[in-house]
């Protein structure tokens, strides 16, 4: 059989965005931090602020982000990044700021960071990636881990009467009079990925109308945290994810 | 013409931190500072020179916003009261993983826990030994004065741009409540310097800014600490500075810092009716701390009192510094008592000259 080179600028496709570097990414197979950053990244080059962007890494897996977006980055201590990123926006009101951050990082330890920066209205974009468990320190319970979900620190599953329950904080957020879109998503699937491609878009682009926090959770799978397998994990999390934590916008802007 | 005012420390502090082309203060009120950012408010600087300020919910939010502005090449300052500095502590550690600068103000008052509002010096420790995790150093001016709060405002920005490490200013309660004649700098302007470790937005054609403490690699990471060693070693051979009185015909000394100098030195002028040659030497900087002058002064006296408003800090930088040439004795009040001039004079007496 003869082979034939089809790798020509005429057959591009599809191409890696220029806000993306080169380096390999080191998060497991399967897991939902690489699809986020692309989606983010590809907003980033398509409104051409690559120059005018600051980003705020977490710590949990994706503390490296800052290997991957070719942009000025910042890294945060665990849950600050929403303070970091205000005191950013602060001297910066021009530029666009976000934060990307896992559960532990925003709903935990963070908590009391994320609430006010939105409920000061920040007019930042945080990117909540919320995969249901601790996916950089091992696999332990997250403050979003499903009741009844086993983790290392919940080894017969979540039990809500003594480790509490899970917390939707971004139907919380919604609540706040400072944020003006918040909206829950998934990138497991190519339409789900366009969606929330869309939605970070959209996001990105409301900070320059200065009208408050754009909040955008992604939930995404955890493979190695949850003991399955990339394909195992998408369906487990369509399963169980979704219905806890519905995807959909929960708050848009009113006009 | 002179600026000359009658003015609280906290307010001649945050006036001074305007005058000094502050970008952005963060804080979150604690007695005895919350006249810092009260001023501030009430100043409302963003007209002035366009310097931002904010009430952050927490003194952890606090120091992260510094970290966040700072990190944006900005000059900024944020300050609190022992608990509050307590808290700030992991976001300095941070900040000098980071090696970014910015100004901490540190009005001390006593503790261990919530403690009293009252003022101390018990922060020596945290403030000059660390206080955070890891090998890092801040650098510690300790005013004495309303006039030194607001000259070392702008002697801290310099040091830390300088630098790029955190400056802490550790004064105490005395000095942030008290009223003084104070003599204002003018009002400079708001830098627009870019700096090449800033995050300002990548520019086309070079590489993006990462402000980060993160090493994952042993080697990377040993590399860092070297090269903040070695700043450090800068620092303590460029950056000292202290005042001394009556030391030229002293037979003994006294060591004391901050408001604690200045009942001290009042004790040196009695001590001296009474026919005592006590000389004083007052570090400004406790971090770098004055071991070579601490040194040549412990040759020439028969003993040293340090005294301080804790149980005991500074004296051990004192005793390392003088190295077994002389007696160091301790005396101290605690707990938001402030020594009287009799007392610290009696001390001398009984624990040096008699002792
Ligand atoms: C102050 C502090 N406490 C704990 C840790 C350890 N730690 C690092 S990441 C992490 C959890 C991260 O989980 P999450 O935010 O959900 O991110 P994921 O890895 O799942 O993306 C913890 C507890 C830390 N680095 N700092
Ligand atoms: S541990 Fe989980 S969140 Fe972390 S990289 Fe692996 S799959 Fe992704
Ligand atoms: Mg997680």
């Amino acid at each position: 059989m003869s082979e034939k080179n089809i790798i020509s600028p005429e057959n591009l496709v599809y191409e890696k965005t220029s806000v993306m570097t080169d380096r390999v990414l080191h998060y497991c197979p399967g897991c939902g931090h690489g699809t986020a950053h692309r989606m983010l990244a590809e907003v980033i080059d398509e409104m051409g602020i690559q120059g005018e962007t600051i980003g705020v890494a977490p710590v949990g897996c994706s503390v490296l982000a800052y290997y991957y977006f070719d942009i000025d980055m910042q890294e945060a201590a665990h849950g600050r990044a929403p303070a970091v990123a205000t005191g950013i926006k602060r001297v910066f009101p021009d530029k666009y700021v976000f934060t990307y951050q896992g559960d532990g990082d925003l709903a935990a330890i963070g908590t009391a960071e994320t609430i006010h920066a939105c409920n000061r209205g920040e007019n930042i974009l945080i990117v909540f990636i919320n995969n249901g468990i601790y996916g950089m320190t091992g696999g332990q319970m997250a403050p979003t881990t499903l009741p009844g979900m086993k983790s290392s620190t919940s080894p017969r599953g979540r039990d809500v009467k003594t480790m509490g329950n899970p917390l939707k904080i971004t139907e919380l957020i919604a609540q706040l009079p400072g944020t003006y879109f918040v909206t829950r998503q998934s990138v497991h699937a190519p339409a789900n990925a366009r969606k929330a491609k869309r939605a970070l878009k959209k996001a990105m682009e409301y900070q320059k109308l200065d009208k408050g926090t754009c909040f955008v959770e992604i939930v995404a799978n955890c493979p190695s945290g949850w003991k399955m397998t990339p394909a195992q994990s998408n369906k487990w999390m369509e399963e169980h994810m979704f219905p806890f934590y519905p995807l959909g916008d929960i708050k848009v802007p009113s006009e | 013409m002179k600026d000359l005012r009658l003015m609280k420390g906290n307010e001649a502090l945050a006036e001074a931190a305007i005058r000094a082309g502050a970008d952005a203060y963060f804080g979150y009120p604690i007695t005895p500072q919350s006249e810092v950012i009260e001023y501030l408010m009430r100043e409302n600087p963003a007209d002035r020179t366009g310097m931002q300020v904010l009430q952050a919910e927490s003194e952890v939010a606090a120091i992260n916003m510094v970290y966040g502005a700072a990190g944006c090449g900005k000059r900024v300052l944020t300050s609190s009261s022992s608990p509050g500095i307590s808290l700030k502590m992991e976001g300095i550690s941070y900040i000098a993983g980071a090696e970014l600068p910015c100004v901490v103000v540190n009005v001390v008052r006593a503790g261990p826990g919530l403690g009293t509002i009252q003022p101390s010096q018990s922060d020596y420790f945290q403030a000059v030994k660390g206080g955070g995790h890891g090998d890092y150093k801040m650098i510690v001016l300790a005013p004495a004065t309303v006039q030194e709060s607001v000259d070392y405002v702008k002697l801290g920005f310099d040091l830390a741009f300088k630098y790029r490490n955190p400056v802490m200013i550790l004064s105490d309660g005395i000095i942030g409540q008290m009223m003084e004649k104070v003599e204002l700098f003018e009002q400079m302007e708001r830098s627009t310097e870019e700096f090449e470790w800033a995050t300002v937005g990548k520019k086309p054609g070079k590489n993006s800014v990462v402000v980060t403490s993160l090493q994952l690699q042993s080697e990377e990471q040993e590399k860092v600490n070297l090269r903040l060693q070695a700043k450090y070693r800068e620092i303590e051979k460029n950056e000292v500075r202290f005042e001394t009185y009556g030391c030229d015909d002293a037979e003994y000394l006294f060591a004391a810092f901050g408001s604690c100098a200045r009942i001290t030195r009042k004790a040196m002028e009695m001590a001296r009716e009474k026919g005592i040659r006590v000389g004083l030497i007052r570090p400004q900087t406790l971090y770098p701390f004055p071991v070579d002058e601490v040194n040549r002064l412990a040759s020439k006296v028969k003993g040293i009192l340090t005294v301080e408003m804790n149980a005991g800090q500074m004296v051990e930088d004192v005793r390392l510094a003088v190295n077994g040439q002389t007696r160091v004795e301790f005396y101290g009040r605690f707990g938001g008592m402030i020594p009287s001039p009799d007392e610290i004079l009696k001390a001398l007496e009984q624990k040096i000259i008699g002792g």
